[in-house]
């Protein structure tokens, strides 16, 4: 194991790892014995919360064998931030319990909305960008900030459609986001190529825009092609293979521009042997490495 | 369109393929094409079929898929989740299928269905120790009858007119295909004393025992009830098996 360990807090029941210039890929079950058994992988892992919202059994016993050898990014699917209701104050506690009891070093969350009326859709659904959203959004993350006692990282979503109504740019909105709740933000690139591709346009300038200082993790993953029958494609964000390379590249643009950020691969259906995940994770890692020299002094900020 | 209305119009529509796209929807190249829309209904609808066929392999198996993913998707309109924990999903897809008259040929399906289901809740469940023998030989044999048990919160048991257990063995993975009297009452005792969930096919007498114990009668009063269900029911071995399953966490006596 390579990682840095600093001293064990008294009141930690897990080693501090440093997350900084590492790569990672998301944790599947299946992959338990495989990685138990792999000395050579030294990146993080990222577990999707609600997976582990059991009472216990073998996920709690997985998680913690894992959270001990690696940094752990605990990831939220379901909070639905981007809803007109209240959060769920009980899923609320439970996300909180979550981070109390696995001290994940990075947490995060989507813009984005899946509950309505007690009623969840299971997908990461959109949300007009204007200024009563805005404010939602905001008393949202206020209250899961307070309720884990630290900043969560909101991550840019793919979109396949636009509303009528929104007011703001994705960028402009999730920059006034963080002004207001000092989050941090998950910055999917591979959202970004999506949602850029699906609008007709540029992701560079989404890039451009984006407020990259704010970013604690980068997500990459694989997606699918459509088209929309009407002549134009429509990417689908379906975590089902490899980076693309139009991803890989952005990823490169965004790393020579913002030095290391942890970056995890998101691999969810059809999901391959860990070989393959680890080795998209080295990949990610090589490019961090082939940058990191030009930040020595730390990260430069867009 | 005013604040909000945007998750009514997802909510009406998303689970019902021949609703209308909901109204303030847009493209970036002018009109709102159907198929737009249609990831999300896709991906909602597919993620918890599939979210289905993960909790009910074996029911999916019996069925075949294709027929599977038809009746998940009916359940799924009709009954979309309430929590965001999927784990708990498909409670009630037991009784949705004893209610679906295309599935009335395969009357033991509800059962396999109710007995993966158990399986998945013990798989989440809180872990706690199984019962100790020496818990149990610490009572005084005279206490003994008075005797009541705490249940292990991975126990579940399920009773079937079918033979519901064997053909959730010879379904839940890919086994060669074998012959099932499936007209031959079975009872599933679903535990999972370790990290381990454990099936175990028990006797009429023997549900009927633990049953009792479960619902908080004390030994006597199961064991009384067990020997009018089943004259057969062997009190040493049904006690043999409360300590061997891993079904309960302790006993006491209540002075």
């Amino acid at each position: 194991m390579n990682h840095h360990v600093s001293t064990v807090n008294a009141a930690q029941r897990f080693p501090r790892f440093a997350i900084e210039g590492l790569s990672g890929a998301s944790f599947k079950p299946e992959h338990f014995e495989a990685i138990a058994n792999d000395g050579e992988f030294d990146g993080f892992l990222e577990v999707h919360a609600e997976n582990y919202m059991g009472d216990g059994g073998p996920p709690h016993r997985q998680l913690a064998a894992m959270r001990g050898r690696f940094p752990l990014s605990l990831h939220g699917v379901c909070m639905s931030i981007g809803g007109q209701g209240e959060l769920d104050s009980d899923h609320l506690a439970r996300f909180a319990a979550l981070v109390r009891r696995y001290e994940p070093t990075l947490v995060s969350e989507h813009l984005a909305w899946s509950t309505h009326d007690d009623v969840f859709l299971n997908d990461l659904l959109p949300l007009p960008y204007t200024s009563e959203t805005l404010a939602r959004v905001t008393t949202h993350i206020d209250q899961v900030q307070e309720a884990i006692g630290r900043p969560l990282l909101l991550e840019n979503p793919s979109t396949y459609l636009l509303f009528e109504e929104s007011t703001f740019s994705e960028t402009d909105f999730l920059d006034e986001v963080t002004e207001r709740t000092g989050c941090g933000l998950l910055l999917d690139v591979n959202n970004v190529f999506v949602s850029a591709t699906n609008h007709g346009t540029s992701a560079l300038d989404y890039l451009a825009q984006f407020p990259l200082e704010k970013v604690g993790e980068i997500h990459l993953a694989g997606h699918a092609e459509q088209d929309d029958g009407e002549g134009h494609v429509l990417l689908i964000d379906s975590h089902d293979g490899p980076v693309a390379d139009p991803v890989w590249k952005l990823y490169e643009i965004v790393i020579g521009q913002c030095g290391p950020i942890p970056t995890l691969v998101e691999w969810d259906n059809d999901v391959p042997g860990w070989p393959v995940l680890k080795s998209e994770a080295a990949a990610a890692r090589a490019i961090m490495n082939r940058h990191a020299g030009t930040f020595m002094l730390g990260r430069r900020h867009a | 369109m005013p604040d909000a209305a945007y998750e009514q119009g997802f909510r009406a529509a998303i689970l019902d393929p021949t609703a209308e796209t909901p109204a303030g929807l847009t493209s970036a190249f002018g009109g709102m094409p159907r198929k737009r829309f249609d990831v999300y209904r896709n991906n909602v609808t597919v993620s918890l079929t599939t979210a289905l066929a993960d909790i009910f392999p074996a029911v999916s198996r019996i069925v075949g898929e294709e027929r599977f993913a038809d009746l998940a998707r009916l359940f799924v309109r009709a009954h979309p989740p309430e929590s965001p924990l999927l784990f708990r999903y498909g409670e009630n897809f037991a009784a949705f299928i004893e209610a679906f008259a295309p599935a009335a040929t395969m009357p033991y399906l509800a059962d396999v269905a109710r007995l993966e289901h158990a399986w998945l809740t013990a798989y989440h469940a809180a872990d706690a120790a199984p019962l100790a023998p020496e818990m149990l030989s610490a009572i005084p044999p005279e206490e003994l009858p008075h005797a009541k048990f705490e249940t292990h919160p991975a126990t579940v048991l399920i009773r079937s007119q079918y033979a519901a257990v064997s053909i959730f063995n010879a379904n839940r993975e890919e086994r060669e295909r074998q012959r099932i009297n499936a007209g031959i009452p079975e009872n599933g005792l679903v535990t999972r004393p370790e990290l381990a969930v454990r099936l175990t096919a028990v006797t009429g007498g023997d549900a009927t025992f633990l049953h009792a114990l479960m619902s908080g009668n004390t030994l006597a009063e199961a064991a009384e009830a067990a020997v009018v269900a089943d004259t057969a029911f062997d009190l040493s071995a049904a006690i043999g098996l409360v300590l061997t399953s891993g079904a309960f966490v302790a006993v006491h006596v209540e002075s």
